[in-house]
């Protein structure tokens, strides 16, 4: 045990969390009144939404000042490098329900339809992925080829492992390496792009993404090099290439209601949907994260060996960018 | 026996308490509380008022079960009676409990000031009271609560009204709570102990909740997956749990139990912890086996995250599926036995006292095994068939939870109060107490075995006459041991008012820092980490 003496800091009682409780209670009954279409539900939702953000506000107000004020010794920056990791692993469970869900109806569910005991209730209907269910309607454009996609696939993963492996520069603290490894992942996702169509929008989002994980690192190592003004900079490019991630996203979506693909559309809607859906709403949040990190920068906060809160938003980030890797292989590929 | 350097005993030493905040007053003092031992007793109330909730439910399902025929209530309503008695029990009543027990002791136990993230402890404690009352409050609405039982199978809760949805609500909640008690708990634990003590000198209350908080983390958010595509299948058009769009109203229990036989632990683990602090302490020798107890209690873990099918055993999986499952599951029953063996083993030629903590631990011993043998019964899948949504099935949950989670809480209870409180609880009351709980419970379940071995299936209101007899038994019971708890309520309400001084170690036999402060320990305790020496003798 190498534990200093230090005093472990514990705050002062605060309202927030039972203002937290009031915003969950407002959203939890406004939300049942809501789907169940009684007129009080969409404004107690809005109200809770409301008071949640207040409180999101002041909470994490109190923190940063909190940290800045120095009250933070050691061991309390350890419990936050402990929580936001098992914070993201809680994350990775409640994506992991889903990809196991895309598992078992595409090789139990569905295949069970088009077996002899589905025959029986369903005799026309033919299992094959992507599919909509003995009762639904489906029609796929189809993605680039198989060629194409295995040395596209190739390309995401040496980029994706580049980009993890700068993190060891990072830490070595060396540079020439660290722009080498990076300047390699953008070459990467580049040929990837190529690779693949280039008009594919769901290549373009992994090209975006991973490119974004670069230029995150990018913004870490200025920031812990005292670079204020470039870790500005990058860290704005993360934010902005998230930001056309999740427009790309809307465009896919739309064109998909257009040709007919809704989230009803049988279980790959409801696979499609959900997935990318719970996806693009975790990089809606990591980017509002990396937003209040640039704010908290532009007002002077941290430095170059305290920057915790920043590090913790990059870890969501990177995080949010391995599902998609994941979820481009399995939902748009295989 | 464990070591402290006297200067930094806790509470002993005002003279470097400048800046830290007493206690504010009145209500203040509760709904703003950044401090493990409020918010410890905040978790213990709330869980006691959610299980008088949870039992007032259970009886009168026992009092419409008195007759055959209908009687009381209507076959709706006693199915909403079912699944909110389940639901009230595991998320309001048993699992706040534990937390509580988690707030209080694990930072006394570690020498830790308090949790590691004061202010989301209470965010914690605070989500569920909405939770209680999304629950309770859907009694209330067009269609009554969720009837679907506890587990909400699909296509059932597809089919309800608002009082679902109120349901599904609730678990997203406590699943947020849950999710941030059980971090905070896990950095507590691996961040704050006092220098000196290591993680495998740690007492097995807080190496019990490590890894249930552990389990906490992996397992909610699949829950909250689950019920998040119900209510999606229910109100916007998605078929996860529909065939005729391609999906399995089986994927729904997959996805359910690979949450629920986890969870199942989440409730025992803890159990399990707070009887390894006792019986030692009664036994007067140090806990047999501590390593293994460790193992084992990982081992649990670990295999409870390969046997979720083995609820599923009538769903028409493939052969080896099952096969596997039953044999996984079987598994379980070794580390469990080293447990059991290992308490055994402890009070083996100890100079055992039966003090109502130990009572209690004892009796946790002798019927959790119970319960643990029919849950081999029921691992065994072409026997399960035959079991299946029986009564039998009831009967085996409700002596590994019953006499399995609570009555440890109980022990726990009687074990800890005299700290908590500064005074001793009426001992003759606290036996009494024992000796009720024990004995109803058993005239409550036990009949319930044979009930189910002749086919009484469970959740129905009417049944055929020729069941009345043990049905009958176990409604006497069951109100013998509501009765029994409504007693437990005064004297726990006695103890805090006054009673005999408690010493700050009252149980001559007990081990660990908590024993090391005053008892009632003042607001803030362990400030400045204790150096922990573990005791000589000990056998680890």
């Amino acid at each position: 045990m190498s534990q200093t003496l230090e005093k472990y800091f514990v705050p002062a009682p605060s309202y927030y969390p039972l203002i937290g409780a009031l915003a969950l209670l407002l959203m939890g009954s406004g939300a049942s009144m809501w789907v169940n279409h009684i007129e009080a539900g969409p404004w107690l939702v809005a109200s809770g939404f409301a008071v949640l953000i207040y409180m999101l506000f002041g909470w994490f107000g109190t923190v940063a000042r909190e940290s800045e004020g120095g009250k933070y010794g050691k061991q309390v920056d350890k419990s936050f490098r402990w929580s936001m990791g098992w914070f993201i692993f809680s994350e990775v469970m409640f994506f992991a329900a889903f990809f196991g869900t895309l598992f078992y109806v595409r090789h139990i569910a569905v295949p069970d339809l088009g077996s002899d005991i589905g025959h029986y209730f369903w005799p026309a209907f033919q299992a094959a992925w992507p599919s909509a269910g003995p009762l639904g309607h489906l029609e796929l454009t189809m993605t680039p080829t198989a060629g194409k996609i295995a040395l596209g696939l190739a390309l995401m993963v040496a980029a994706g492992a580049a980009v993890t492996y700068a993190h060891k520069p990072l830490e070595h603290g060396n540079r020439s390496q660290l722009q080498l490894v990076l300047v390699f992942t953008v070459v990467l996702v580049g040929l990837f792009l190529g690779a693949m169509t280039i008009n594919w929008l769901p290549a373009i989002n992994t090209a975006l993404l991973l490119a974004s994980a670069a230029t995150l690192t990018w913004a870490h190592w200025s920031i812990r090099n005292g670079n204020r003004g470039q870790f500005n900079l990058f860290l704005a490019v993360t934010i902005i290439l998230g930001v056309v991630f999740l427009g790309c996203q809307a465009t896919e979506y739309t064109h998909a209601y257009h040709e007919g693909l809704k989230l009803s559309t049988g279980i790959y809607g409801s696979t499609f949907f959900m997935m990318t859906g719970f996806h693009g709403l975790h990089v809606t949040i990591g980017a509002i994260m990396l937003t209040v990190m640039l704010f908290r920068s532009l007002a002077g906060h941290f430095s170059a060996d305290r920057h915790f809160a920043f590090e913790a938003a990059a870890w969501y980030w990177h995080f949010v960018d391995y599902v998609w890797l994941l979820l481009f292989l399995v939902v748009y590929v295989l | 026996m464990s070591a402290v350097s006297p200067d930094v005993v806790g509470g002993h030493d005002h003279s470097h308490d400048h800046d830290h905040h007493g206690a504010p007053t009145g209500l203040k003092r509760w709904l703003t509380a950044t401090n493990h031992k409020d918010i410890g007793t905040l978790y213990l109330f709330f869980s006691f008022i959610m299980f008088l909730t949870g039992g007032t439910l259970a009886l009168t399902i026992r009092a419409e079960l008195f007759q055959p025929g209908l009687q009381i209530v209507r076959p709706e309503f006693f199915n909403q009676l079912t699944t909110m008695h389940g639901l009230i029990m595991v998320f309001g009543a048993i699992m706040p409990a534990f937390v509580g027990f988690a707030n209080w002791m694990i930072p006394l136990m570690i020498g830790a000031p308090d949790m590691a993230f004061a202010r989301m402890n209470n965010w914690s404690f605070w989500l569920l009271p909405p939770a209680a009352l999304l629950l309770v409050g859907s009694f209330f609405v067009p269609g009554g609560a969720n009837a679907a039982g506890w587990t909400m199978y699909a296509p059932l809760s597809l089919q309800m009204g608002m009082g679902m949805d109120m349901s599904i609500f609730a678990v997203h909640i406590m699943g947020a709570s849950s999710i941030m008690g059980a971090i905070n708990i896990v950095v507590t634990i691996l961040n704050m102990r006092a220098p000196g003590m290591t993680l495998m000198k740690m007492p097995m209350f807080a190496w019990t909740w490590l890894i249930t908080a552990y389990l906490l983390i992996a397992v909610m958010p699949v829950l909250a997956g689950a019920v998040t595509m119900l209510l999606t299948d229910r109100h916007f058009g998605t078929t996860f749990f529909n065939a005729a769009g391609g999906g399995d109203p089986v994927l729904y229990q997959h996805v359910f139990w690979f949450f629920g036989h986890p969870e199942v632990y989440i409730m025992i683990l803890p159990a399990f912890g707070i009887v390894s602090q006792i019986v030692p302490a009664f036994a007067r020798k140090p806990l047999f086996g501590y390593a293994s107890m460790v193992y084992a209690t990982a081992s649990i873990a670990i295999l409870s995250f390969v046997v979720w099918a083995h609820h599923m055993f009538t769903t028409g999986m493939p052969a080896v599926t099952q096969i596997t499952f039953m044999y996984m599951t079987m598994l379980i029953a070794v580390p469990t036995g080293v447990k059991v063996f290992n308490w055994i083993a402890t009070m083996w030629r100890g100079s055992m006292t039966f003090e109502t903590p130990m009572l209690f631990a004892v009796g946790f011993i002798f019927v959790f095994t119970m319960g643990g043998f029919t849950g081999l019964m029921l691992a065994i899948a072409p026997a399960d068939i035959q079991y299946q949504d029986t009564y039998f099935v009831v009967a085996h949950f409700h002596y590994v939870l019953v006499a399995g989670s609570l009555f440890a809480l109980f022990a726990g209870t009687y074990f800890w109060i005299p700290k908590w409180t500064g005074h001793m609880y009426d001992e003759k009351l606290g036996k009494r107490h024992f000796w009720m709980s024990m004995i109803s419970f058993n005239v409550t379940f036990f009949p319930m075995h044979f009930l189910g071995l002749a086919g009484m299936p469970r959740r129905v209101p009417d049944y055929n006459p020729f069941f009345t007899d043990f049905n009958q038994i176990a409604t006497v019971g069951a109100f013998g041991f509501g009765l029994s708890q409504v007693f437990f309520l005064y004297i726990v309400l006695k103890c805090i008012k006054g009673g005999p001084k408690a010493a700050d170690k009252p149980w001559d036999g007990a081990e660990g820092l908590e024993w090391t402060l005053p008892s009632p320990p003042p607001f803030h305790t362990f400030e400045v980490p204790p150096q922990f020496e573990a005791p000589a003798g000990h056998g680890h």
